[in-house]
């Protein structure tokens, strides 16, 4: 199976430990990454004005060109995953703002064309279960929270991704690797997202609540698949230390690192070393490193 | 503080502003306050969503465009996913971001130098470009 892909920007330089081991793991479990011949920056933010344009060009130049390569593509940040996906429902479902738009890039749009999360395609074409017989390395039960955020789940009638109040896909991941999931109340809630550079004291705030609930649920590691939910839950956890001088912290690792070291991945290619927090401790005391 | 309220002043140009560019009836709020308590970043605005969808139907501008409610909203549309009546307050936070940032004057909330250089190190790219997007003109 092959899919169209598309990496965004920070994958290509501050979140390397994302794109890499998921890039080795699809292989693994039996599909190919392409990336897309020509991309940009998808503007980061889906336009809430309704007479915001311009913002949508980015990321409807980002599909035309898909639709000219392929059939299929897929994404794994989420912040990329939510303006594409709500740009593509609204260029379905709003002829005349997608006729300005095309007329704008000049570019052909093309019907019937697919944007999925990397996630999904785990999910719907592969199987958690095809995933599980691909398991080479003993993850111990390591007791996992996968963090959702705000942007694979909503709007929910856009996304179409999972339930939007109790998903499940993330759980069914980490179980089907070796891992206990290890539910907890924040787990739809929001790292403070672009605050970080807004409000930073705020997002700090998030993400110690984040993390203080899924450490309180018997987490030992907290799982993401967004770069933006990742800096403010892992880097993020020397300010909580400045300002909580009890928070122990827990490291935070892309749900594609947790997976490649399942699939038996060489321990390099999961680039341990970019994460703030580092998981190699808790791998090794556990044994599974 | 004292507010008075106007027949005139209800329902004004800000009001109207914000529900063209939001795309929202700001009469549906019936202020039962789902958005204010589900908002994960509410602790630290000083006005709750819903106080702000009624001061600017009030005609309470001023106390409106002065809240930081709009500049503390992470845009993680809890309260849209929540809002009983079918609201997308996130729209409506939105909308009051831009009628400051739409203005003449072109008001700024962020100034890209007061960013160190280790925030900018440290800092993922989409950060900064969603912040831009919500605080520069």
């Amino acid at each position: 199976m092959d899919y169209l892909y598309f990496p965004g920007c920070t994958l290509y330089t501050k979140a390397k430990n994302l794109d890499r081991a998921a890039r080795e793991a699809a292989r693994v479990v039996g599909f190919e990454l392409h990336e897309l011949s020509n991309w940009t920056c998808c503007g980061a933010a889906f336009p809430l004005a309704t007479d915001n344009i311009m913002a949508l060009l980015p990321p409807s130049r980002i599909l035309a060109n898909a639709m000219k390569e392929g059939e299929n593509l897929t994404t794994l940040c989420s912040v990329c995953f939510n303006v594409l996906r709500r740009t593509l429902h609204l260029l379905e479902s709003d002829p005349e703002k997608r006729e300005k738009i095309f007329d704008f890039i000049e570019m052909e749009y093309r019907e019937g064309f697919h944007l999925v999360h990397y996630l999904e395609i785990l999910r719907d074409e592969i199987g958690f279960e095809n995933v599980k017989k691909k398991v080479e390395r003993d993850l111990k039960g390591l007791r996992v929270a996968p963090f959702y955020g705000c942007m694979l789940l909503r709007p929910s009638e856009e996304m179409r991704f999972d339930d939007k109040e109790n998903p499940s896909i993330f759980e069914n991941l980490v179980e089907s690797i070796g891992c206990k999931a290890v539910d907890f109340p924040y787990k739809i809630e929001c790292c403070g997202s672009f605050q970080a550079v807004g409000a930073p004291e705020v997002a700090t705030e998030c993400g110690h609540a984040i993390l203080s609930s899924a450490l309180k649920n018997g987490a030992e590691a907290v799982t993401t698949t967004c770069p933006l939910c990742q800096f403010n839950l892992d880097t993020k956890q020397r300010e909580m230390k400045e300002k909580y001088p009890d928070f122990p912290g827990l490291p935070v690792l892309y749900f594609s690192q947790l997976m490649g070291l399942s699939l038996g991945l060489p321990v390099e290619t999961l680039d341990f070393g970019r994460n703030d927090v580092d998981p190699v401790p808790l791998l090794e005391g556990r044994g599974i490193l | 503080m004292k507010i008075e309220i106007s027949r005139g002043t209800v329902h004004d140009d800000l009001a109207q502003t914000v529900e063209a560019i939001s795309g929202q009836n700001l009469f549906a709020c019936y202020q039962c306050g789902n958005c204010t308590a589900g908002c994960p970043v509410s602790f630290a605005m000083d006005l709750g969503p819903h106080q702000v969808i009624r001061y600017t139907l009030l005609g309470l501008d001023s106390e409106v465009l002065a809240s930081n409610t709009f500049w503390i909203c992470a845009s993680c549309l809890q309260c849209t996913s929540r809002c009983p009546k079918g609201l997308d307050i996130a729209r409506i936070m939105e909308a009051l971001r831009t009628v400051v940032l739409r203005k003449k004057e072109r008001l700024d909330h962020l100034s890209m130098g007061d960013l160190t250089e280790e925030e900018i190190d440290r800092t993922p790219q989409i950060a900064f470009i969603s912040g831009f997007r919500k605080f520069l003109s």
